[in-house]
C-alpha cells in the first residue's frame, strides 16, 4: 500500500530526475488538467463569501420576497418562516443559552451572505437552482426582515448584505482551525 | 467478584469478563461453549444431492441474510433528504461492504454520467484546470483504509431517554472502507496554489450543491480524490464518480459528487458550516470547524434488542475509531464501569480506521451493564455521557462520542441504558 507520503516521495524523486533535464521541473502528476477560459471560470464562481466575493449585483425587495416565500417556500418552512417540515427561520423566542434555544437565521447565523448563497444554490428543494439572482435577493431581504434585521421599505443591495452585522457574529469558537483576530475578518488555516 | 462466576478461566474484570489473552493463546476450547443453531434446516433438498445454481454477473448476499440491510430515515416532504444507517451490529471485521455504507444525502443521489463530469480547481491558483475522469484515472493513486463518519452520528445520545432501537440505528452513520484515488496534493501542485489561499470550498454536483470549506493544509496533507471504494468504483450513493476523502474529518466535509474546489483566503461560511454542523454549547456560544472526529467505540454485540438465549461464553465485540490517529486501547466493563478489562484488538491497527475489539465474557444469568471505552494515540479517552454533557451541554447535536452502555437482564435481554 502506498501512503501519500510515499507517493509524494516517489513524485519528488521524479521531479529531481527531471530537474537535471530541464530548467523547470515538471508537475508532480502527468499534467492532464485542461485549462479553462475566462467565461467558463466566471460561470463557475458561484460561492458567496462573507466579504461579498461571488455576490452578484442586484437588489432585493421585502414585499416581493414575501410573495415569493408564500408561493415557493412556506409549504416546508411554514407561514412566514415559522417552521414546518423544514427548520424555523425566524421569530427566535428562547435565547441560545436557554433550555430550548431557537437557532434561527437572526439568532444563530453569523453572516447574512450565507442566506443568499444557500437559497441560490439549494432552494427550493424540489427545484433547486430555479431562482434568479434577483429573486434570491428578494427572498434574502424578506428573511432578514422577518428576523428584524432589515427594514421593509429599504432595498437590500450587495453592499447592505456585506456590511450587515448579524447578532450572533461573534458567537462561534473555532476548534480545529485557528480563528483570525477580530479586527481581521480574513481567516487563516492551521 | 471472581467467585460469582463459575469458571476456571482467568478473569479480566468483574461480572464475568475473561482475560483477553485467553482467546489469543487458544488454550481453552471456547468454541464448544458457544450456542449452536437450534432452528432445524428448512425443508429443502439437500444441496449435496442437487446441482447448485449458475453464475451471476454481480454477486448478492445469501437470500438468508435479508436482515443485513441499511435502515433509512427520510423527510417525507423531501425524500432525498435523510439518512440510512450501516447495520454495524450485523457485520464483522472492519471493512463495510459498499452496499451497506451509510448514506446521508441532502437532496437525493444524482445520476452522473462520468463522461460529462469534470473536477475543476480554480480561485486563488496560478492555473485553473479541469480534470476529466479519464485523465484522473491516469494519475498516480494510492489506497488506504479509513472510516467516514457523519458529524451527526449518535446524536440520539443527547436525548434525555436512551432510545431502544438496534444500536446501528443510532450509531450507524459511520463506515470503514479501503479507498483508492489521486492525492489532492498532486492536483494542487499542477494548478499552483496562491500562497494566500488557506481554504478551499468543495462543492458537490447534487441538487443541494453542497458546499463546505476545508483547510488547504488538509488537502495537501492526506486528502484524496477517491474514485474507488473497496476495490470497485465508488457507488452513486457514495459520490460516483468521485468524492473528496479527508481521513478523520467529519463526513459532510468529504463532499460527494465532487466537481469543484475553489481556493480562497477565507471560508465560505456556507449554511452547513454555520447553521448546521456547528455545536451550540450551554453558554450560548457554538463550536465551529470541529473537523476531526473524536475517539469513540461501540459494542456491536451484544447490543440493544439482542437476547442471550443460553448461559455460557460469549464474545463481547465492537468497533473503535478516532479521527486523530490510531486506537491504542479499548477497555470493556461488565459491571457498569466499576471494573474494566482490556480488550484484544484485531490487527493491523491503522490510523483513522475502524479497529475491531473483542473480549470473552462468561454470562451465567446475572444482570450486567456492558460498556466499552476507547483511547487513541493522542491520549484522548472516550468520555462517559455525563462528562460529555457537563462539558458540551445538550444542544450540540453533532460530535457525540460518549461511552455507550447496555443492560443485560437476568433473561439475557439487552437494552440501551444511560449510567
Amino acid at each position: 500500500m502506498c501512503t501519500p507520503r510515499r507517493a509524494r516521495a516517489w513524485m519528488v524523486g521524479l521531479l529531481l530526475t527531471a530537474v537535471v533535464q530541464a530548467q523547470e521541473g515538471p508537475p508532480l502528476g502527468p499534467g492532464l488538467g485542461q485549462p479553462l477560459d475566462e467565461r467558463t471560470l466566471l460561470a463557475l464562481d458561484r460561492t458567496v463569501f462573507p466579504d461579498g466575493t461571488g455576490l452578484p449585483q442586484g437588489s432585493g425587495d421585502v414585499s416581493l420576497g414575501e410573495a415569493l416565500f408564500a408561493e415557493r417556500c412556506a409549504h416546508c418552512h411554514g407561514e412566514a418562516g415559522a417552521g414546518g417540515t423544514a427548520p424555523e427561520l425566524a421569530y427566535a423566542q428562547m435565547p441560545l443559552d436557554s433550555e430550548w434555544p431557537d437557532q434561527t437565521i437572526g439568532s444563530y447565523w453569523p453572516y447574512a451572505t450565507t442566506v443568499f448563497d444557500f437559497v441560490r444554490r439549494a432552494m427550493p428543494m424540489e427545484a433547486p437552482g430555479s431562482l434568479s439572482d434577483e429573486q434570491t435577493y428578494h427572498l434574502t431581504a424578506y428573511l432578514l426582515h422577518l428576523n428584524g434585521l432589515h427594514e421593509r421599505d429599504a432595498p437590500l443591495t450587495r453592499q447592505v448584505l456585506i456590511t450587515l452585522r448579524m447578532p450572533n457574529r461573534d458567537g462561534f469558537r473555532w476548534v480545529d482551525v485557528t480563528k483570525p483576530p477580530p479586527e481581521a475578518d480574513r481567516t487563516t488555516a492551521p | 467478584m471472581g467467585d460469582e462466576n463459575d469458571t476456571t478461566l482467568p478473569p479480566g474484570a468483574g461480572n464475568g469478563l475473561i482475560d483477553r489473552r485467553t482467546l489469543l493463546t487458544g488454550s481453552v476450547a471456547l468454541g464448544a461453549a458457544f450456542c449452536l443453531p437450534r432452528t432445524p434446516m428448512a425443508q429443502k433438498p439437500d444441496p449435496m444431492q442437487v446441482p447448485g445454481s449458475g453464475f451471476v454477473t454481480y454477486g448478492h448476499p445469501s437470500v438468508h441474510e435479508k436482515r443485513t440491510i441499511r435502515y433509512s430515515s427520510t423527510n417525507p416532504m423531501a425524500p432525498g433528504n435523510g439518512i440510512s444507517y450501516t447495520p454495524l451490529h450485523r457485520l464483522e471485521g472492519t471493512i463495510v461492504p459498499n452496499g451497506l455504507h451509510f448514506e446521508r444525502h441532502h437532496n437525493g443521489v444524482p445520476n452522473i454520467d462520468p463522461a460529462s463530469h469534470r473536477l475543476t480547481i480554480h480561485g486563488k491558483v496560478k492555473r485553473p484546470l479541469a480534470f476529466s475522469i479519464d485523465a484522473l484515472l491516469r494519475y498516480p493513486m494510492h489506497s488506504r483504509q479509513c472510516f467516514v463518519e457523519c458529524g451527526g452520528n449518535s446524536n440520539a445520545g443527547w436525548n434525555d431517554e436512551p432510545l431502544q432501537t438496534a444500536t446501528s440505528n443510532i450509531h450507524g452513520m459511520v463506515a470503514n472502507s479501503e479507498w483508492t484515488g489521486v492525492p489532492v496534493a498532486i492536483l494542487l501542485d499542477e494548478v499552483g496554489v496562491d500562497p494566500a489561499a488557506t481554504w478551499a470550498v468543495a462543492e458537490g454536483r447534487d441538487a443541494f450543491a453542497l458546499a463546505m470549506s476545508v483547510p488547504v493544509a488538509k488537502l495537501s496533507d492526506d486528502a484524496m480524490i477517491a474514485l474507488y471504494q473497496n476495490g470497485e468504483r465508488i457507488r452513486p450513493e457514495n459520490g460516483y464518480p468521485m468524492r473528496l476523502l479527508l481521513p478523520g474529518y467529519e463526513g459532510v466535509t468529504q463532499v460527494k459528487w465532487l466537481h469543484r474546489l475553489q481556493l480562497a483566503d477565507q471560508p465560505a461560511m456556507a449554511r452547513n458550516e454555520t447553521s448546521r454542523y456547528t455545536e451550540l454549547q450551554a453558554d450560548g456560544t457554538a463550536r465551529q470547524f470541529t473537523l476531526e472526529m473524536e475517539v469513540k467505540s461501540l459494542i456491536t454485540s451484544p447490543s440493544t434488542g439482542m437476547v442471550l438465549d443460553e448461559r455460557g461464553l460469549y464474545e463481547v465485540k465492537g468497533l473503535a475509531w478516532s479521527g486523530r490517529g490510531r486506537i491504542v486501547r479499548v477497555e470493556v466493563s461488565a459491571d457498569g464501569g466499576k471494573s474494566w478489562a482490556e480488550a484484544a484488538l484485531d490487527g493491523p491497527v491503522q490510523p483513522k480506521c475502524f479497529t475491531r475489539f473483542r473480549l470473552p465474557w462468561h454470562w451465567q444469568g446475572q444482570a450486567a451493564v456492558l460498556k466499552s471505552r476507547a483511547t487513541d494515540e493522542t491520549g484522548e479517552v472516550q468520555p462517559e455521557r455525563d462528562v460529555l454533557i457537563a462539558k458540551r451541554g445538550k444542544h450540540g447535536y453533532f460530535h457525540y462520542n460518549a461511552v455507550v452502555s447496555y443492560a443485560v437482564d437476568e433473561d439475557g435481554f439487552v437494552s440501551h441504558v444511560y449510567t
